[in-house]
């Protein structure tokens, strides 16, 4: 719970060397002076975000990649709100990847929210104090005695001019600093807390060209590519010929390379359709050298993982007082062993990238990516250009959940189009080139102990965990922290570690790190609680005990404000309440009850579960309550994360796991890796409980919690404890 | 080899291999972008058409086998009533988060409401068990259907 690590370690520096050495979460100032900007012939540029039309259209730029989370709906409307616009003469459009102008553009760590709360509100407020000034100017009266409403400004006397009136002269007006902007009093929002459709959902609707593989291009040829089955193969050789001589296919040619996060070896194949091009594939003959690694599978780690467990943890992470004292004088003593697997991301669009080398070395792309920073650099360090021979477009993106966050997919294009300068080329991988070479939730095991004192307190907890390594360093993802609570709540806390050296890619999935921590420590906890008589809320209350704030855990660059307790509190005793707690679940059914701060965001939630035929999981009902700031920026958006968030979640729990074999990543396609589907989907309550905090991120916080209570519902139903997800359902026979 | 294939309404020429999917032939041939590949092995949904009127994979639907036959996509869904409702209720209930499954689950939508204008929760369930949704905005995509199925066309 004292999650604060949101990004891997790789992300976070790439996103460090844009944002100047730090990434900060506190308010920056947004960069909003007047820069050359797409706006049309007839419009008038304000700022870098803001244009308005004669005819009073107002184009907002969104500026952050949009991958379903709403993003590029919700940083407009904060825009809008301050101009005090007529959100209904509002467009929006996306911008290109322009960190000169925009700043940070990215989407991950469920950072946009609390980033941009302030700077984005502050740059509407410009464009507002700059179209009061150009009537203030027009009528020769102060600034000080005229009021804007929705798309009009208005003097005293009931006179009224429209931003469109008034756009050119504001044009020409002095960009204030953002620092000394008035905003708006919030009881006077008007978009800020509406329920707003997604900006581009009429679009969708009609089926028009919006996301990254939709692209065309003239002369645009498409591109396949093969390769190895085995994480860290080299290409030996490929009879590229025999692929050649195909009907339909124009070039074939080796790539090499081997960091996974740019380019491995491989084979493009390139045709005027992706199908003759993919199809292709099947002719071609490559020999690998599949190297050390070829043995490895989830077997293997899970036997490797129990023989650590059985030792000392190769390394201490983390102490806190005497966990030896505290288990010698226990009253009663647990020690129960979790698991988790690795999973895929799964994102409904293919991963894709249009790229086109220009003949003067210029590499222009049309790009689904969560993090354009990071793929300009792959490409600039893959091909050994500067980044300022590469432009890219972000595109709309069919989901993420941290996939896109590395960027192989976008500098592969860029190696193939580099291969036919003038001929622009859009990379799509298949279905199972996605789940076989994705860079996975990695896998887990921890052995849990926990002493309770003869005063029927818990005393003492023990983790020793096993997790994966690479080159002997463990990646962010594949990290935790000894400051996980309940340590600082509990007095005795030791973390080990011993780790196992993988290839297997690992990288950050929807709430990473949390998405797995919240499965095992909530789940111990629940034991903990079982184990004295007593539910896993009332214990997490007399743990979190009255205090009302906590000092910052460790973070990064201070970042975190730290866990707060009675917003903890709060979130607990309304899931409680919603679910009516206390009160008994009809027949054969039972409920359990998860909690976890992550990415700033308080979530505590109850399933109610039963087991149907053959024992299959039916999760009846959810109740969610959230504690994410202030405001809910926009209510659809927020809700829409929350139930995918939960039914995620539930199919991660039930469901999900990618096996690894030979060295490689087992499954195919959807039959092999089963998303959930409507009929599994529960009723979901959601509640937000508003507390004076500035508003936070809504992509990843109420994922964690719902795992734990589907597997402690579980208990309560079977008395059989779920400790290896996804769930075997043959325990409850 | 070329073949004729009726697409919206306008009978296309399309010299392609004998094997080759609609969804390919559609995207990469036509231009027609609106419907979306997913898998490839009619798994997920996302490249849902109408052929005759009923929902079909388009990504294992090979463009020689639709001679004589009436292919519908997103791009005039449109153009009936039930698509036009289908289309408002989507954009009123703010269904889509990515928007990526989207023309597979409305076109799976739209046949399944002109085969039973007023299916039950159940049967929307089963109807639609097929189109994967991975952000799962299953909720929505439930209660938009239920809606028409409520509502009806007149208002659109």
């Amino acid at each position: 719970m004292s999650e604060s690590m949101t990004l891997s370690r790789r992300t976070l520096l790439k996103a460090g060397a844009l944002a100047g050495g730090g990434l900060m979460l506190t308010a920056t100032m947004p960069m909003i002076a007047r820069a050359a900007t797409a706006a049309g012939a007839d419009e008038a540029t304000l700022s870098a975000y803001v244009s308005i039309a004669a005819d009073n259209t107002v184009t907002i730029v969104g500026k952050n990649p949009e991958i379903g989370q709403g993003i590029k709906t919700m940083l407009p409307m904060l825009i809008a709100d301050e101009m005090d616009a007529d959100w209904d003469q509002v467009r929006i459009t996306q911008a290109d990847f322009d960190p000169q102008k925009y700043g940070f553009q990215f989407a991950g760590g469920s950072f946009a929210t609390p980033m941009n709360w302030m700077p984005m509100r502050q740059v509407g407020a410009a464009a507002r104090e700059m179209l009061l000034a150009a009537a203030a100017q027009r009528w020769g009266v102060p600034a000080a005695s005229l009021r804007t409403d929705k798309g009009k400004v208005l003097d005293a006397s009931g006179r009224s001019l429209t931003y469109g009136d008034l756009a050119a002269d504001a044009a020409t007006m002095a960009v204030p600093d953002p620092a000394k902007v008035t905003l708006k009093d919030p009881k006077d929002f008007h978009i800020i807390g509406r329920s707003i459709s997604g900006v581009d959902s009429p679009r969708i609707v009609r089926g028009e060209p919006i996301f990254g593989v939709d692209t065309q291009l003239p002369g645009m040829k498409y591109a396949a590519y093969e390769r190895a089955p085995t994480f860290g193969a080299r290409l030996v050789s490929a009879d590229l010929d025999a692929v050649k001589a195909l009907p339909g296919i124009d070039d074939a040619f080796i790539l090499k390379g081997d960091n996974p996060e740019h380019v491995v070896d491989g084979v493009a194949i390139i045709a005027s359709n992706w199908w003759t091009a993919n199809k292709a594939r099947e002719k071609l003959a490559v020999q690998w050298d599949t190297g050390e690694y070829a043995g490895h599978s989830t077997a293997g780690y899970d036997a490797r993982a129990a023989q650590l467990l059985a030792g000392a943890p190769q390394s201490e992470l983390g102490k806190e007082g005497d966990v030896e004292a505290a288990f010698a004088s226990a009253a009663k003593t647990i020690e129960s062993d979790y698991a988790y697997p690795f999973l895929a991301h799964a994102a409904m669009e293919p991963m894709n990238c249009t790229a086109l080398a220009h003949q003067d070395g210029r590499i222009e792309l049309w790009a689904p990516t969560q993090n354009p920073q990071s793929g300009a650099q792959g490409i600039a360090q893959h091909l050994g250009i500067g980044q300022d021979k590469i432009a890219i477009h972000i595109t709309r993106m069919g989901g993420g959940f941290g996939r896109r966050l590395t960027n192989d997919y976008m500098v592969q294009s860029a190696a193939i189009a580099a291969k036919v300068p003038g001929t622009p080329v859009q990379l799509i991988w298949s279905r199972e080139d996605d789940l076989r070479s994705d860079f996975y939730r990695p896998a887990g095991w921890h052995r849990m102990r926990a002493a309770i004192g003869a005063d029927g307190k818990l005393a003492g907890l023990d983790n020793h965990f096993v997790t994966f390594a690479k080159g002997g360093r463990v990646p962010m993802e594949a990290s935790m922290t000894a400051d996980e609570f309940p340590a600082k709540f509990v007095d005795n806390v030791r973390l080990g570690q011993s780790t196992i050296e993988t290839r297997v890619p690992t990288g950050a999935l929807r709430a990473p790190r949390s998405n797995a921590l919240s499965f095992v420590y909530q789940s111990f906890l629940d034991e903990v609680a079982h184990a004295m008589g007593k539910d896993l809320p009332v214990l997490m209350l007399e743990l979190l005990g009255d205090r009302e704030d906590f000092p910052a855990v460790q973070g990064f660059g201070g970042m975190n404000p730290g866990f707060s307790p009675a917003r903890a509190r709060g979130v607990i005793e309304k899931a409680m309440a919603m679910s009516n707690w206390a009160g008994a679940s009809p027949d054969g059914r039972a409920k359990g009850f998860g909690f976890y701060y992550s990415h700033l965001g308080y979530f505590a939630e109850v399933v109610e579960a039963s087991l149907g035929s053959r024992n299959a999981i039916e999760v009846h009902s959810v109740w969610a309550a959230g504690d994410v700031g202030s405001h809910i920026i926009n209510p659809f958006g927020a809700l829409n994360q929350v139930e995918g968030s939960i039914i995620d979640g539930l199919g991660q729990a039930v469901e999900l796991a990618v096996e690894i074999e030979n060295g490689g990543a087992r499954p195919g396609n959807f039959h092999e890796y089963q998303i959930p589907r409507m009929p599994m989907t529960p009723a979901i309550q959601v509640e937000f409980v508003t507390t004076d905090n500035a508003p936070t991120g809504m992509g990843e916080p109420a994922l964690p919690p719902v795992i734990p209570a589907l597997t402690n519902a579980l208990f309560k139903l079977t008395g059989k404890r779920v400790r290896k997800l996804p769930i075997d359902v043959s325990q409850f026979a | 080899m070329a073949y004729r294939v009726e697409i919206n309404g306008e009978v296309r020429e399309l010299d392609v291999p004998q094997d080759m999917p609609l969804l390919w032939a559609l995207r990469n041939e036509l231009g027609m972008v609106g419907t979306k590949f997913g898998c490839g092995m009619g798994l997920c949904g996302a490249c849902t058409v109408h052929v005759d009127g009923v929902a079909q994979r388009s990504c294992s639907t090979s463009v020689s086998s639709l001679a004589g036959k009436k292919v519908t996509t997103i791009e005039a869904l449109a153009e009936s009533p039930v698509g036009r409702a289908l289309q408002q209720a989507w954009v009123d209930e703010d269904v889509m988060q990515c928007g990526y499954c989207q023309a597979g689950q409305l076109m799976n939508a739209s046949a399944l409401l002109a085969r039973n204008p007023k299916p039950s929760s159940s049967q929307i369930e089963s109807a639609m068990a097929g189109n994967i949704c991975r952000c799962a905005c299953y909720t929505r995509i439930h209660d938009a259907i239920a809606q028409v199925a409520e509502k009806g066309t007149a208002n659109v």
